[in-house]
């Protein structure tokens, strides 16, 4: 199929699917889908011709008779029972997203009184000030393919509300099943508006439950507010099947601190578009990611910092491993604004490639058009450094072994900037395993998506 | 240091003029604006070319057609209008210059003031000058002594007379005509240049330099350079050039192919003087450049030095291919913007064979209202075993109103490949122009100081002559700027 076809489609499931889309949607919304929709019919889904899509082919990814639901399905059995992600030691507000939409669930969330966590539709309706202010205002529909798309079909997603000077202590965990009996494209759109002097720390987990063919297309739109503290943990690790087309806009106000973490460890396409723009002074902002593809896995990693005002500091970095055929891509975009001056901005990417079959290609780009700033970046692309491995044996470690410390002290560097302890310690038992071949998942879950 | 202080100098400083500004009254032969197949006839008719040249411009003319200016640099340029280009001029001279008094007096005059050395008898300095005025060669120095050993160094249009057979072999094996829009459009109408060709086991004894002036009005300068070296040999090339100035903008397009065989090395470097437009940006040339070479035999080595100064659009990104086992190359380049001058410059570096090597030394300066932008490719395929690359691209802002931009790409398809990129954006520092103050160097010669420390590790690699040239053009534009 031609991308022209792909796009057509899309087209027409609009124009016939609109009653099914607008049901249940708020009048808002709609308007925003009209409008993104008019954008799609601009831009399309983005082709190799896009500099930003450069090195991942979209058209083979879209080119699938996925089912899209416009509205919310059923899928068979109860997820709370089905889904249970003991871990004691990680104790966090578990919400459960099914396909993109919202799973109404039994438990009940520990969060300071005035925290909303509810579905978008839900949030649209009943706190429509909080949704109309932020909705649509940080993802780019005029710029980007995929986020029209999104827009112009999305219907449900996590809405997350911490209001002003609260703190939620315990993280609050989304994790997005997918799982369906036919190949599926969802759509999931997410709003999360952190108010001034509040701190939450979100962790968002893609599973894939069946073998099905996916294709997952998600916007988040995150509002940081003055002096406010925001952690996100991206956690992808679906089957081969899938492809994960994930894209972050984050705004931050005035003093505000971000971390953002993304890790990818297994899937078979997966695109990250991750946006922060710096609206306001002396904000700070952390994006780390690391991701370690084997097989025929692709990544493509693409950020895009935009130093709007001065004093703002970014430290971006990001880590890979690529073993058999896997290809992995990476662009770093900082753009500091005429104005922004006394920005600091730092990105590095390192990469190890473990094969001859493997491609890592990487861009890390400097826009600067202000004169008093101090901004770096660096790039590297090489093997496991050869003095260390002799250290390593000679002091009687087997090859294999020594190479397998190196390569986790490697990807350790990403993980040790995690905030949340137990996190950490899942991670790093997720990445050991990963490394050694093995199922990565966590020991006493009981799900079987990678059989 | 008062902010007002800082602007003067800085005024000061970025407001030196371009002293190669003036133009030649000299009788010019030039066809009429525009471009279509009859003009390419007519071009290569007036070069008595035989039937393959004609044949080679057709082909890429027809292709160019088929094209569009690309849009992808950090460049903002106006439509060109190729039909009100001038796309042939050359000084009317007589049939064949026998010795030096045969030369044009106005054009020796033209080279006297620019201080390139048409006289043999009068030369101090060991180099061999091929002098390209608008579209065609002028005079060639030194031509007998190279010949001796069996170096060829003379106008391409000579070649194309004399060594038919070597240009029909190598012209277009490294930039096809179907490479990019400017090189499509070259190829149909260039109309002179140089052509060097060093035989097997020679030592090149002098620098080849080539010598590029724009002078008639309306017209777009064409140029193309080949250079062939063959086993275990030599040659270090020099390439300068300049501009009158004038309101309107001016058109060049260049192509330079460079073959380098077994054990070979070729030093290519280029002082870039064109016109580079006023302090409002109008006028200046446009200086779409192709230039590429291939290290086709084993421990090949090709370097590129490049100080670019001038031009109002610069799109230039010398290219080595590494394809024979163990070969080598090295890029160096300072591009200083100013004004509202725009570049967008860089390198490519292709690694094909076993254990090649590559460096990238970059310098942008960025003053006045200014765009600078590096950009580099750097590709290792899949086949390639332990190839090794380290890139470097620092950019200094000299002002709050220019900007510096690093679009690198490293494309890595083998697993024993090392390939290292770093790139920083600063100003001088506060700091540095205080110690320098303390120990009683003013401000302005802090500043030069330390822009010519920031260049140096480029400057250091060009020939002297070059060297200083560079260094003189670098104090002209930059001397005393504060960030």
């Amino acid at each position: 199929m031609s991308i022209d076809t792909i796009n057509n489609d899309f087209l027409d499931l609009f124009k016939q699917g609109k009653s099914l889309l607008d049901d249940k949607s708020s009048k808002f919304m709609n308007t925003k889908r009209e409008e993104a929709f008019e954008q799609f019919k601009k831009l399309g889904v983005p082709t190799l011709a896009n500099e930003n899509y450069k090195y991942t082919n979209l058209v083979p990814v879209f080119d699938h008779p996925y089912t899209v639901d416009l509205q919310y399905r059923t899928v068979m059995g109860d997820l709370n029972k089905l889904f249970y992600c003991d871990v004691p030691e990680l104790d966090t507000n578990l919400v459960l997203l099914s396909n993109g939409w919202y799973y109404n669930q039994n438990r009940k969330l520990d969060i300071p009184e005035g925290v909303i966590v509810c579905s978008l539709q839900e949030a649209a309706e009943k706190h429509s000030e909080i949704f109309e202010k932020h909705y649509g205002k940080y993802a780019k529909p005029n710029e980007e393919g995929l986020v029209a798309l999104n827009t112009a079909l999305a219907k449900d997603g996590i809405f997350i509300y911490v209001p002003k000077n609260v703190v939620v202590e315990k993280p609050i965990q989304v994790i997005n099943l997918l799982r369906s009996d036919r190949d599926l494209m969802a759509t999931q759109r997410n709003l999360v508006v952190v108010e001034e002097n509040a701190q939450v720390k979100l962790i968002f987990c893609d599973h894939t439950l069946t073998e099905h063919k996916y294709l997952s297309n998600t916007v988040s739109e995150i509002n940081v507010a003055k002096n406010a503290i925001f952690d996100l943990y991206t956690i992808q690790n679906q089957h081969l099947n899938a492809a994960i087309l994930n894209s972050v806009f984050i705004r931050q106000e005035a003093n505000s601190n971000v971390l953002s973490n993304i890790l990818s460890l297994y899937g078979g396409i997966i695109r990250n578009n991750h946006y922060t723009i710096f609206d306001g002074e002396h904000c700070e902002n952390n994006t780390y990611g690391m991701y370690l593809m084997d097989r025929n896995q692709h990544v493509d990693n693409f950020t895009f910092a935009d130093h709007a005002k001065p004093n703002c500091v970014s430290n971006e970095h990001f880590k890979g491993v690529m073993g058999d055929e896997a290809t992995a891509a990476f662009t770093g975009k900082i753009h500091v604004r005429r104005d922004a001056q006394k920005t600091e901005a730092y990105q590095r990417n390192n990469n190890l490639l473990l094969s001859n079959d493997a491609v890592i290609n990487t861009k890390p780009q400097l826009v600067i058009d202000a004169d008093d700033v101090k901004c770096s970046h660096g790039a590297t692309v090489g093997q496991m450094d050869d003095d260390a491995l002799f250290y390593l044996r000679a002091r009687g470690i087997h090859e294999e072994e020594a190479r397998m410390m190196l390569m986790f002290a490697f990807a350790h560097e990403i993980i040790e900037k995690i905030r949340i302890d137990a996190l950490k310690d899942r991670i790093d038992e997720l990445v050991e395993k990963r490394l050694r071949g093995k199922i990565s998942k966590c020991s006493t879950c009981a799900i079987a998506c990678h059989q | 240091m008062a902010k007002e202080e800082q602007d003067k100098i800085l005024d000061e400083v970025t407001q030196s003029d371009y002293k190669y500004g003036f133009s030649s009254d000299i009788d010019t032969d030039s066809i009429a604006k525009g471009l279509n197949e009859d003009v390419i006839r007519l071009i290569s008719s007036k070069k008595n070319e035989p039937e393959f040249m004609l044949e080679f411009r057709l082909n890429a003319y027809r292709h160019w057609l088929t094209l569009k200016m690309p849009e992808w640099a950090h460049l903002d340029i106006p439509p060109i209008d190729y039909q009100e280009i001038i796309f042939y001029a050359a000084p009317v001279q007589k049939a064949k210059l026998e010795s030096m008094d045969d030369v044009d007096p106005e054009i020796r005059a033209t080279f006297d003031k620019l201080g390139i050395p048409l006289d043999e008898q009068k030369l101090l300095s060991n180099v061999a000058v091929d002098v390209v005025m608008d579209s065609s060669s002028v005079k060639t120095t030194f031509k007998e002594v190279l010949a001796e050993k069996g170096i060829i160094f003379c106008s391409f249009s000579d070649a194309v007379q004399d060594h038919p057979d070597l240009i029909q072999k190598y012209m277009g094996s490294v930039v096809s005509y179907r490479d990019n829009f400017f090189a499509a459009l070259n190829s149909a109408v260039f109309s002179d240049g140089s052509f060097v060709y060093i035989p097997k086991g020679v030592r090149c004894p002098m620098e080849l330099s080539t010598y590029f002036r724009i002078n008639a009005e309306n017209t777009g300068q064409f140029e193309r350079t080949l250079i062939v070296c063959e086993d275990e040999s030599y040659v270090s090339y020099l390439e300068g050039c300049t501009a009158p100035m004038r309101d309107e903008n001016q058109l060049h397009a260049a192509i330079v192919e460079i073959i380098v065989k077994d054990n070979s090395e070729v030093k290519y470097s280029t002082v870039q003087n064109w016109y580079p437009g006023n302090k409002e940006g109008l006028g200046g040339i446009y200086n779409f450049v192709t230039k590429r070479g291939i290290c086709e035999g084993v421990n090949s080595k090709l370097m590129w030095a490049q100080v670019e100064t001038g031009s109002a659009v610069t799109w230039k990104y010398p290219s080595s291919i590494l394809k024979g086992d163990g070969s080598s190359s090295e890029f160096y380049s300072v591009a200083v913007t100013n004004h509202h001058q725009q570049a967008d410059t860089g390198t490519k570096m292709i690694h094909i064979g076993n254990n090649t090597k590559s460096t990238i030394i970059s310098k942008g300066i960025s003053a006045g209202k200014s765009n600078n932008s590096y950009r580099g490719l750097v590709k290792v395929v899949k086949n390639c075993e332990g190839a090794r690359n380290f890139s470097q691209c620092d950019s200094l802002l000299l002002g709050d109103k220019c900007g510096a931009h690093t679009y690198p790409y490293l494309e890595v398809h083998n697993k024993s490949a090392k390939v290292e990129h770093e790139a920083t954006t600063s100003k001088i520092g506060e700091d540095q122009i205080f110690y320098c103050n303390q120990r009683g160097i003013s401000t302005e010669d802090a500043i030069g100081l330390i822009v010519n420390g920031y260049a140096k590790e480029v400057i250091n690699k060009m020939p002297m002559e070059f060297a200083v040239e560079a260094q003189k053009l670098l104090a002209i534009s930059l001397e005393g700027s504060v960030g």
